[in-house]
């Protein structure tokens, strides 16, 4: 269970406007991704996020390209988890495998605003927003397995016994 | 509790009795693909800290972006490849020259109804067309199954388009979907398993369909699924490199949308640079001058696709100042080919007949474009810079319209020279 605070933003949430296309292919570490998050969609969030915060967004989120930074940035920025209608296939398994946990969620969103508090319980597959409970279908072991260990690479060397 | 295509199928493969839309799978494959991407796969799963490839009989690599190898850095990609290969004891390895990954897999069997097939391709939605759920995957994530064989995949919602009378020669499977991607978008399926059905899709060849599922992912679909039928398991006859079990979905299963299309009033359509839906009649850009005609790779590279053009050229050259670059798909179809007289066709016609593989459907070799010039393709993605220059641009269209466009130089509707001009 996990408790944060909202950064919510609308429908179509493309990966440019998570991180810009100008710094895809510029070396660079997940700290300084996390300066660039959001840049071009809201430019107070780099400055405002904290650990724990969570993003409640509309459909389509993490639409465009396939570019893994765009879930490597916002998980470096502390982002707890994101909730919202729909996700890119992409995005969605780039989240993911980078340990940012992902949840598509059909209700609820459109009552959840900027610094409200939400409880996700992870294991039973409920948000909570204002006393009222959201349903989804809750992860299943395995995949809640890579987000505790950190993205898939990680998870995949300590089941092996390589970590 | 009634099931999609994609529920029923990631339900069965995760030993359940039931996924519900959304719900999250930990699978195994019954078929990987990946390509000359190899290269970099096997130095992903080299950090993993694994030694072997846990299921080596899982993968299917077949060697044919870059071939035969043009640069020093190719030819040291592929030569790493040969080593893993061997080293791992991969046996389904196609080298350069087999073909096209998205040929080569139905060919020699590995397409099968009711397998689930991952690929590090996005045109890996191909083998829909024989009922099977095949979608793109990243380079991390293969590397991952190379080590354990696993992955998770999410049950998408899914749209049925159906698709009422029949295709009217010479206009083609290609322009159907490209008609679709241009009324839907290119995020009109995003995340979505494409059911294609209706009287059209049942008249179409078992190649004419691998048009449209190659083609799903243009409008963001994760998979492109057609039942498989009596035209379905005859192809499979004598290649199927083992026994399959076609699935089907439930009569009444719940779609997302459910799209309707009519192929008997349908003409020829052309995609506009530089996007897959920017989708126009071929009226709207008829007399646009062209520099380069491809016909080939996945989407347009077999059999038929060949022939359709050749019956067009029939004897005649292709027009002055104009060059044609002809594709085949996979060797197969270069022997048939050959065997019908088509690559004579072709040659004599004026055309540069190319080894089966990607060529310069990707910009890497074989017939790049300078700035300026303008294109006119039988692939699936017209994107900036894709065939090369940046400046230049890319149509893309049915191989009637490009056999047609390649004989006046210009953009040309086919069907005011197929065979006494059925307009
Ligand atoms: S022919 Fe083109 S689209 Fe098809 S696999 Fe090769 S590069 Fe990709």
């Amino acid at each position: 269970m996990i408790e944060g605070w909202v950064w919510k933003y609308g429908d179509d949430v493309n990966t440019d406007v998570i991180f810009p296309g100008k710094y895809t292919y510029q070396p660079m570490e997940p700290a300084e991704m996390a300066e660039h998050a959001m840049e071009d969609l809201d430019p107070s969030f780099a400055k405002g996020v904290k650990t724990g915060d969570v993003i409640v967004a509309g459909a389509n989120f993490g639409c465009g390209s396939s570019r893994e930074q765009a879930a490597t940035c916002l998980k470096a920025a502390g982002v707890a988890a994101v909730i919202a209608k729909s996700f890119s296939r992409i995005f969605f398994r780039n989240a993911i495998n980078n340990g940012l946990p992902v949840i598509e969620l059909r209700e609820g969103i459109d009552e959840m605003k900027k610094d409200d508090s939400v409880k996700i319980d992870f294991e039973n597959g409920i948000v909570i927003h204002e006393g009222k409970e959201y349903h989804f279908p809750a992860l299943p072991k395995e995949v809640l397995a890579i987000l505790e260990d950190g993205g898939l690479i990680p998870h995949v060397r300590k089941a092996l016994g390589k970590a | 509790m009634k099931m999609t295509f994609a529920q029923k199928i990631l339900a069965q493969k995760a030993g359940l009795d039931y996924v519900e839309v959304g719900q999250i799978v930990e699978i195994t494959p019954d078929f990987c693909m990946s390509h000359d991407n190899t290269a970099a796969i096997s130095k992903i799963f080299a950090k993993i800290g694994v030694e072997r490839v846990k299921d080596p009989g899982r993968f299917v690599i077949v060697l044919d972006h870059t071939v035969p190898a043009s640069t020093e850095k190719y030819a040291l990609g592929h030569k790493e490849i040969r080593e893993f290969v061997a080293n791992q004891g991969i046996e389904h390895f196609y080298d350069a020259g087999v073909g096209i990954c998205h040929q080569v897999l139905p060919e020699k069997g590995y397409a099968l109804p009711g397998a689930l097939i991952l690929g590090s391709d996005s045109h890996t939605t191909t083998y829909g067309a024989f009922g099977a759920f095949s979608a793109g995957i990243g380079r991390s994530e293969m590397a991952v199954l190379y080590a354990t064989s696993k992955i998770w995949l999410k049950t998408p919602e899914s749209i049925k388009i159906v698709v009422h009378g029949k295709l009217r020669e010479p206009v083609t499977s290609k322009d159907l979907i490209l008609k679709i991607i241009g009324d839907i978008g290119a995020d009109g399926a995003l995340y979505k398993s494409i059911e294609f059905s209706g009287e059209a899709i049942s008249e179409m060849s078992q190649a004419s369909r691998m048009i449209l599922s190659n083609m799903a992912i243009e409008c963001g679909a994760k998979n492109g699924y057609i039942a498989p039928d009596d035209k379905t398991f005859r192809f499979l006859e004598g290649r199927a490199v083992r026994e399959y079990y076609p699935v089907y979905p439930d009569p009444d299963a719940q779609y997302e949308q459910v799209l309707k299309f009519d192929a008997s009033q349908l003409g020829p359509q052309v995609a506009k640079p530089h996007t897959v839906d920017n989708v126009s009649p071929v009226e709207d850009v008829a007399g646009t001058k062209i520099d380069q005609v491809l016909l080939g790779t996945c989407t347009n590279g077999r059999l038929e696709d060949l022939r359709l053009a050749a019956r067009i050229i029939d004897a005649k050259k292709i027009a002055k100042g104009v060059r044609m670059l002809v594709l085949p798909a996979s060797q197969e179809v270069l022997l048939d080919a050959l065997s019908e007289g088509l690559v004579d066709t072709f040659v004599r016609a004026g055309a540069m007949v190319l080894n089966p593989g990607c060529g310069p459907c990707l910009g890497a070799h074989q017939g790049v474009l300078a700035p300026g010039e303008v294109c006119l393709s039988t692939a699936n993605r017209n994107f900036k810079g894709r065939m090369g220059s940046r400046e230049a641009e890319i149509y893309l269209a049915s191989p009637a319209t490009v056999a047609a466009s390649v004989l006046t130089g210009v953009i040309t509707d086919p069907r005011e020279v197929f065979e006494g001009g059925a307009k």
